[in-house]
């Protein structure tokens, strides 16, 4: 009984319920911005990549190692609380977007690479056969079965990347976890921490399902 | 580009900062030993219960990996912390990290391993079966080698995922090596620790990430 009082309260809950569902907004809103952004440009650069010029592509891989070495709260701290002394001051939501489009669209670029990669050179040479040009190529035949490929590996990653909008409590984003934080100390009860944990399920829990999905759907038979 | 060095790459203030952060180090070093090897090691025996022909234990399994993949592991862990004194159970920091990221990590490393084991022919636990191996024996000695042979490149990523992961302890003051960091930034109002520390993180993933790249595109090509 002390247990329900405590994780499930009824007024606690009604309390804050219409701050988590606004709260959840945020969460999805910057969700699908950042998989919009990181999605689009990780396709993008791996594109840019099979143009296979030398210094670009450097380029290209040394963001795309970091991005996927560094931990995202570190690069969250260091442009929230770093670019202001450089005069350049981005609200926590920009931070927030900025950081986790740009992990998401180094994991892309790479899962998008290997993609491109693993089409058979047949392919490329059957396409410049039939009078593609090289760029051609590149978007009607490699890109479709690159991206049929990534997707298990892609969807795996968009999940992933996008339960790290909680880390935008950290810099004092209104989503999710910074709204029932703040609701947990006010009301001195457990419970908001609780409701912010069933939003997350309710938003995600779809999500997994539908990888499980997808990854039977669209698993790449060697 | 004075202002820009000044803010980010201070060589006085890393200097001093550095001692700070490399005793963050060894706690973070601490802390990612034991999450990956609790982590290995539940995400195994989960997986195993997830293939189990025993109904119970396999759903059970199965909504355990599916809940802990959709909640963000900052979530867990503030829930962990913050959450459950209220039920009277109080965690030291490393203890309430240590439990929420096995919570989420064993779920991760139980997906890796049924996928390894599901890729082993069905033939060959025939084989073994009919040769008179027992079913622990049959897993044992002829499915689980080949299966985790499978996954090491996804073992390994996700083991980096687990590193950057123990940066969110920052957040419940754990002294790891970003909460270092982000101290000896708020002491001397400059961003180097910062960078300082994700430079720290650098030096240990990147060349993980480097073996990851190399393993997976050799996969591709396969």
């Amino acid at each position: 009984m002390r247990f329900l009082e405590t994780f499930f309260n009824p007024a606690v809950i009604g309390q804050y319920l219409p701050d988590i569902i606004a709260a959840m907004w945020v969460t999805i809103y910057l969700a699908v911005a950042t998989v919009l952004t990181g999605v689009l440009l990780g396709a993008g650069l791996a594109c840019i990549r099979a143009a296979n010029l030398k210094s670009v592509n450097f380029c290209i891989i040394v963001f795309a190692d970091v991005m996927r070495a560094l931990p995202p709260l570190v690069l969250i701290l260091i442009l929230y609380f770093g670019m202001p002394s450089v005069g350049l001051s981005l609200s926590a939501e920009v931070v927030i977007w900025l950081v986790l489009s740009s992990v998401l669209t180094a994991f892309a670029e790479e899962i998008f690479w290997g993609g491109l990669t693993a089409v058979p050179a047949g392919q490329w040479e059957a396409g410049r056969a039939t009078g593609h040009s090289k760029f051609q190529t590149l978007i009607y035949i490699a890109l479709p079965q690159a991206v049929r490929m990534g997707i298990p590996p892609l969807v795996n990653r968009i999940l992933a990347t996008t339960k790290l909008t909680a880390l935008g409590s950290v810099i004092g984003v209104k989503e999710i976890l910074s709204v029932a934080s703040s609701a947990q100390s006010f009301s001195g009860s457990a419970t908001p921490l609780t409701m912010a944990a069933i939003a997350y399920m309710i938003i995600f829990i779809p999500a997994v399902i539908a990888s499980h999905w997808v990854e039977r759907r669209f698993s790449y038979k060697m | 580009m004075n202002m820009f060095l000044a803010t980010f790459f201070d060589i006085n203030i890393m200097m001093q900062a550095l001692p700070l952060l490399l005793k963050g180090a060894v706690t973070t070093l601490k802390l990612c030993a034991v999450v990956i090897i609790c982590g290995l090691f539940g995400g195994l025996m989960l997986a195993l219960r997830a293939l189990s022909p025993r109904g119970w234990l396999r759903w059970g399994s199965v909504i355990y990996i599916d809940l802990f993949r959709a909640i963000p592991p900052l979530v867990l862990l503030i829930f962990v912390y913050s959450g459950l004194p209220f039920a009277g159970l109080e965690l030291a920091p490393f203890s309430a990290v240590v439990i929420a990221f096995f919570m989420n990590n064993s779920a991760y490393f139980a997906e890796v391993f049924r996928a390894g084991i599901n890729a082993v022919p069905k033939g060959q636990t025939e084989a073994a079966r009919a040769t008179g191996l027992s079913p622990t024996q049959t897993m044992i000695h002829v499915v689980l080698p080949p299966a985790i042979r499978n996954v090491l490149p996804d073992l390994l990523s996700n083991t980096v995922e687990v590193v950057k992961l123990t940066s969110l302890a920052s957040v419940v003051s754990l002294s790891e090596l970003l909460y270092s960091a982000n101290m000896a930034r708020s002491v001397t109002y400059n961003a180097s620790p910062l960078v300082l520390a994700a430079l720290l993180y650098l030096a240990v993933l990147w060349p993980l990430v480097r073996i990851i790249s190399r393993y997976q595109r050799g996969l591709a090509v396969k």
